[in-house]
């Protein structure tokens, strides 16, 4: 009854460690495109969450309760507004981006922003109060006591960063639907990544490949998850 | 700690900023370096790999272009060129096909293939219908099912081999709609492939093309038979259609050669495909028997696979022809 699963299990090794081409393109694929996504994400979630924990204004705590209530997005969701955006006869289908990598990482960045705004602003405002008043009976300006308010969250926004990532990196719904699970030999255009691939071998019944990718999928997020960790112990 | 004052976090954006704008660069860059084809298609044609593993290769060897399959069932597939995606479609499921053309999104509609589709069982056979003509094995079903002996399974997902599967229920007598409500019958939703072992699972019955069931059974994924495979009715047939270059600014004169290829140099992949592995072809080419035109599998074709021109049956009727060399069968 069970001599599939070991079989699988078994090959699955196999595939790993004789590092099948196809496997090892599709891991650095997920990797490349859910970085790229971390890359994207930060250079609009970064100030967006670092403003929202530094500033007081009116509103302040609606908007951080948006991105809180986007924390839980479903991707599927998100990727078909997203599908809906991109297609060449959508409004923003002139970027070309439907059925790319960069199609991916794009839908990806946006599913990832409520994260890294929500912890950043978070991470800010923890140490925020005690910081800024030490910075400034130091005599230190407004904008070098913001500064040293950052430099304080730092760790909390690389943790931020991590848990991102492996959202990113563990999501089928945006890849399947932007990407569209592409695969052809040998071209450069393919969209295959972790959890589309191991959908798609999954339904098909090539159990083993399914199985040595899912073996990928899951160590890269315990890697991730254990980095995490030790930034976390060496930062208190 | 990381030195973090003005000039440093410039220079990190700067360059957060570079890397997205390269990748961004080299995205682009790659797309127009190649020639690329994107064709929505069926699962049914995706599943048993004849695609990505035999047509996309040989294709780019002989013409330089790369084609992306996007694999949904036929009604997604559609909507998938409806909405610009597509350069040219390959579904089946006649009725659709010539909808698509009407709303002026698609030309030049080729067959290129067939195979048949088959309903499969368990061994044992609990509804009896092994071996009876399409429509006498569905009312069969029927009275079995509603007696609670078997159950049968639909795919539902608008795909061409649902599209068959209403079509045949209509001959036999029944309204899909109405019966797909009844207690013994399923509707999965998904692909060919996931339906099949949904049905495997519950010992029930479902109608398949015979090329993602042989692939599943002699994978050893599935152990239903095959209970009903004789019969006209079963005849499934394969075509492309380009989509219009007035809708949409597609790569027509590509998906042209692809055309063009499939009706020749290709045929013979389709025809070869899967021998080595399942013993016998999953699916079969087509132009040869067009081209002789006569016999019993052309005229199930012609009534199956082409479409009313004015009382003349063709493959793609005239208005629905554009700038076409090509020579379409009637």
């Amino acid at each position: 009854m069970t001599e599939y699963i070991i079989k699988g299990i078994q090959h699955a090794f196999y595939l790993i460690f004789t590092a099948n081409p196809d496997v090892i393109e599709i891991t650095l694929r997920s990797i490349k495109v859910s970085g790229m996504a971390i890359l994207l994400t930060t250079l609009w979630g970064l100030p967006v969450g670092i403003i929202l924990g530094i500033s007081n204004f009116f509103g302040k705590n609606i908007i951080k309760g948006f991105f809180n209530g986007l924390l839980g997005i479903p991707t599927v969701v998100l990727g078909l507004i997203l599908y809906l955006m991109l297609v060449p006869a959508g409004p923003l289908g002139f970027l070309g981006l439907i059925y790319t990598e960069m199609g991916i990482s794009l839908g990806q960045a946006i599913l990832i922003t409520p994260i890294i705004v929500s912890f950043v602003a978070n991470s800010i405002e923890l140490v925020e109060n005690d910081i800024k008043e030490l910075a400034m009976t130091l005599g230190a300006g407004r904008i070098e006591a913001s500064l040293a308010v950052i430099r304080e969250a730092i760790g909390g926004v690389m943790l931020a960063m991590i848990a991102a990532f492996n959202r990113a990196v563990a999501e089928l719904g945006i890849a399947i639907v932007i990407g569209g699970n592409i695969f052809v030999k040998d071209s450069a255009l393919n969209t295959r990544v972790l959890t589309t691939a191991i959908q798609m071998y999954t339904t098909r019944g090539e159990i083993d490949i399914a199985i040595a990718l899912g073996i990928i999928l899951l160590s890269i997020t315990f890697i991730v998850s254990i980095i995490s960790n030790i930034i976390q112990s060496k930062l208190t | 700690m990381i030195a973090l004052n003005r000039k440093t976090i410039i220079v990190l954006i700067i360059l957060l900023l570079g890397i997205v704008v390269v990748s961004w660069y080299s995205q682009t860059a790659k797309q127009q370096e190649y020639r690329i084809l994107t064709i929505s298609t069926t699962t049914s044609l995706y599943d048993t790999g004849l695609l990505e593993e035999a047509i996309a290769p040989a294709f780019k060897e002989k013409t330089g272009i790369v084609i992306r399959f996007i694999p949904k069932g036929t009604g997604a597939a559609i909507q998938d060129a409806k909405n610009g995606l597509a350069d040219a479609i390959i579904v089946h499921a006649r009725n659709k096909e010539v909808k698509f053309m009407e709303e002026g999104y698609g030309v030049n509609r080729k067959v290129i293939a067939y195979n048949f589709f088959v309903v499969v069982g368990p061994k044992d056979d609990p509804a009896g219908i092994r071996g009876l003509n399409p429509v006498e094995a569905l009312k069969k079903m029927v009275e079995a099912g509603r007696a609670g002996k078997a159950v049968w399974v639909s795919r539902d997902d608008g795909s061409g081999t649902n599209t068959k599967e209403v079509v045949l229920w209509e001959m036999a007598g029944f309204d899909y709609n109405e019966i797909k409500n009844e207690k013994w019958f399923r509707c999965t939703g998904t692909g060919m492939g996931k339906t099949l072992l949904y049905t495997n699972n519950i010992r029930a019955y479902t109608l398949s093309d015979i090329g993602t069931y042989l692939k599943y059974y002699k994978d050893g994924l599935i152990d239903l038979d095959v209970s009903v495979d004789k019969g006209e009715e079963l005849i499934n047939i394969y075509s492309i259609i380009v989509v219009n270059p007035k809708k949409f600014d597609k790569d027509f004169e590509g998906a042209m050669i692809l055309v063009e290829w499939l009706v020749s140099d290709g045929q013979k992949i389709i025809g070869e495909y899967g021998v080595d592995k399942y013993g016998r072809p999953l699916f079969y080419p087509i132009v040869d028997i067009l081209e002789k035109g006569s016999g019993t599998l052309f005229d199930w074709i012609v009534k199956y696979g082409f479409i009313d021109d004015n009382g003349v049956m063709t493959e793609c009727p005239k208005k629905y022809r554009y700038k076409a060399d090509t020579v379409f069968f009637e």
